[in-house]
């Protein structure tokens, strides 16, 4: 068998592999059991709380757990605004790279702080050493928000009766503490040993064997890397992100960089099983969000491995598949395999880039971030998938005659109301972010590529954003007032809203009295309901995104021939 | 909301410490071991050192050339071409570099030139070409420098690195290493 193909067999089997213990681990530290860990986090967390002042013991409502979660955000992003338009005199700048501009800094403070980390800067000439660590913190504690919210949905949808949800910093300490930071260290020093720099020392220079003099970028990228991808996270230390031979500097790194990325999404579903005791449960949404993630890969795999016809035309083989914006050392598969893995969970780093991907590649990278809960980002893509579950239920209650009920609770229509908001929030930040700037000859002139693929350029920004993922076709020139401003708003918007929606619901139906399961509930760890929920999210999508779709990557392939 | 504040810039000031400082701090003295001591891999030959991982640009016709790169390989700017598959004037300059290949290599039919010797790499640093992207460059440095194909042939296998364990990933040779061996051979 082609060894390609092979190789992402491995990468898939790889990460499963060692997701589902991680996510037995994951499930003990939100239960507070013991670990092996524990001889060096308990001291550790006790010191975080003592010096930070709080009692971790203290339980929380729903509410209070949101209203902590979003001040603690903000006071990230005051922090992130200050560090980012002062850079240039502060420490920590030994190539004297500028300060950013307001508007570009309030995009990248927003864009971090929400775990999308669109980039509309380069890392090699836009930032400083220490702008760089402030947003590596962001990735860790955005991860760790994403994760301490799981944890408290997993803890709404446990109790049966008088709820307690626990307390938010300490939900949010054990997941930066005992969960990314051991994780982050082994995959750190993995890249390490394998040629990634983690370096203070500025720029440095090389006479190339022709001749010419190069300067050559480098800093604490090993460091970065780790948590850009553990985190869902997903912006660069450079340019061209995990494509440079900096960031990612063989196949064996490219594997590690991609069970890194999407081992606590698939571990999260595990350990929700473990923390409600429904094991059967994690087990139908672990097949409805693989079924849609496979299909995806595999499709994109094949587009990029049969290659460009419009080169094949030409003359030239395409036995490598399509090689624009590819490295050599992945290849067409395992870039095309990456492209959907980092859409479908949040991430959006990127090996090879997107704006030279097939058209039906590029529909296929976009519907991953439409969907956004096939696996989905560290927490929230449970939360995602949690929202559509509900709207499963709802459908089918109503087809079958039943009262819809969800772990013992009805659902009534106040919680049906958030989630209709919920669902249909993506597609309106999307499609009226991409038709305001389709109308407006200020976002017009970003466009770098003519036609159809322009359009999808433009859709693909407001969808990364919306889907708080931060890939890009990155021959938009997105660095200007309204490209910086307009997906700012939508990033806040599509982080903060899709967290509140689902921390409702399930606080809401916690409230509620439990009803035992009988003859007339709908099964809903079921092979028949997971396709249930599937079908919702296919005819969402379907409905909602076509269209759109349709004038942008379907357009361009049928423009191929 | 009030009762949050204060905790909440504290608590930051602690994740700052620990994850800037701590962790960094950790990595970096990790870094300190490996090959290369965080400050990438490099080879020395002649008196000069190079980074090993970084792609060059390669374009006399005395050596291997690499991938063509949007970034003309500067190494403090990395970039790829971000061209559509059908923007025409990116369709023009992959024509533009199959005609220039086919002058130097004359003795090359279009239907052997690979596809990365004609598309620009996503990082434009790309370090590697495909087994058949060297071997259609045979023939010029051949002549160029005299020596005998079957010894190039030789110099490409024993610098092809094979797929990851034996069965992952793609087979690929580092034109650099290549290059710089090439060197060695006169």
């Amino acid at each position: 068998m082609n060894t390609e193909i092979l190789g992402v067999i491995l990468m898939f089997a790889a990460t499963v592999a060692l997701a589902i213990p991680l996510g037995r681990y994951i499930g003990k530290v939100f239960q507070y059991e013991r670990t092996w860990l524990d001889p060096l986090f308990n001291p550790l967390d006790k010191l975080f709380f003592k010096l930070s002042g709080i009692d971790p013991s203290r339980d929380m409502s729903w509410k209070a757990h949101l209203v902590a979660l979003l001040t603690i955000n903000g006071s990230w992003f005051v922090l992130s605004m200050l560090v980012l338009t002062n850079m240039s005199w502060l420490p920590l700048n030994p190539d004297g790279n500028p300060s950013m501009s307001p508007d570009l800094a309030f995009n990248t403070s927003i864009s971090f702080v929400c775990n999308t980390n669109l980039q509309h800067y380069s890392g090699e000439t836009g930032i400083s050493y220490l702008g760089q660590l402030i947003l590596m913190l962001w990735q860790f504690v955005s991860a760790g928000t994403g994760i301490a919210i799981a944890a408290v949905l997993f803890m709404a949808m446990k109790e049966k009766t008088a709820p307690k949800l626990g307390n938010f910093y300490s939900f949010f300490v054990r997941s930066c503490t005992r969960i990314l930071f051991p994780i982050a260290v082994v995959v750190a020093s993995i890249l390490a040993f394998n040629g990634t720099p983690m370096t203070w020392e500025g720029k440095g220079t090389q006479e190339t064997l022709e001749g010419e003099t190069v300067e050559v970028s480098t800093g604490p990228v090993a460091a970065f890397t780790a948590i850009k991808h553990l985190g869902t996270n997903g912006g660069g230390y450079f340019g061209t992100n995990s494509a440079h031979p900096f960031e990612n500097p063989n196949y064996l790194t490219n594997i590690t960089e991609m069970v890194t990325q999407m081992i606590i999404p698939i571990a999260l579903i595990f350990a929700m099983g473990y923390v409600i005791n429904r094991p059967r449960l994690s087990k139908m949404i672990f097949g409805v969000m693989t079924l849609g993630f496979l299909l995806l890969a595999v499709s994109t795999v094949m587009f990029e491995m049969n290659g460009n016809p419009k080169i094949t035309q030409m003359g030239i083989a395409q036995d490598m598949g399509s090689m624009e914006g590819k490295e050599v050392r992945f290849g067409a598969a395992a870039s095309g395999y990456w492209s959907i893995a980092t859409t479908v969970i949040s991430t959006g780093s990127v090996n090879a880039m997107h704006d030279s991907f097939t058209p039906l590649s590029n529909m296929n990278q976009l519907l991953g971030m439409m969907i956004n809960a096939f696996y989905g980002g560290v927490g929230v893509g449970m939360l995602n998938f949690y929202v559509f579950i509900i709207l499963a239920v709802f459908i089918s209650g109503l087809m079958v005659g039943r009262t819809p009920e969800f772990l013992g609770k009805k659902i009534g229509a106040q919680e049906m109301k958030i989630a209709m908001i919920v669902a249909l929030l993506h597609p309106f930040l999307i499609l009226v972010g991409t038709a305001i700037a389709a109308s407006s000859p200020d976002a017009t002139a970003s466009i770098s590529n003519p036609g159809f693929h322009g359009f999808g350029q433009m859709l693909y920004e407001f969808t990364s954003s919306s889907a708080n993922n931060g890939s890009g076709m990155e021959g938009l020139g997105d660095n200007t007032l309204f490209w910086n401003i307009s997906t700012g708003i939508v990033m806040l918007l599509g982080r903060f809203l899709p967290i509140i929606g689902p921390i409702a619901i399930a606080g809401i139906l916690a409230n509620k009295k439990y009803i035992p399961e009988g003859n007339g509930t709908l099964k809903t760890d079921t092979t028949t309901f997971g396709m249930m929920v599937f079908a919702v999210i296919a005819l969402i999508a379907a409905l909602a995104f076509f269209p759109a779709l349709t004038l942008g990557p379907l357009a361009e392939y049928f423009s191929l021939y | 909301m009030k009762n949050n504040i204060l905790p909440a810039i504290r608590l930051t000031l602690v994740c700052l410490v620990f994850f800037c400082g701590i962790y960094t701090a950790i990595i970096w003295g990790v870094a300190q071991v490996s090959s290369g001591g965080g400050k990438g891999q490099t080879i020395t030959q002649d008196g000069k050192t190079y980074y090993s991982n970084l792609g060059q640009n390669f374009t006399s016709d005395q050596y291997f050339w690499s991938r063509p790169s949007a970034a003309s390989y500067n190494s403090a700017g990395s970039s790829g071409s971000n061209k559509g598959p059908t923007n025409p004037d990116y369709l023009a300059e992959v024509q533009a570099r199959i005609d220039t290949f086919l002058v130097h290599n004359p003795e090359i039919d279009l239907a052997q030139i690979p596809s990365d010797l004609v598309t620009a790499s996503g990082s434009g640093l790309d370090p590697h070409i495909s087994v058949q992207a060297a071997l259609v460059q045979v023939k010029r440095i051949a002549k160029k420098r005299n020596l005998s194909e079957t010894d190039l042939t030789n110099l490409i296998q024993n610098h092809t690195e094979s797929p990851l364990l034996g069965f992952a990933g793609t087979e690929k040779i580092n034109v650099l290493q290549l290059n710089l061996a090439l060197d060695q051979l006169q």
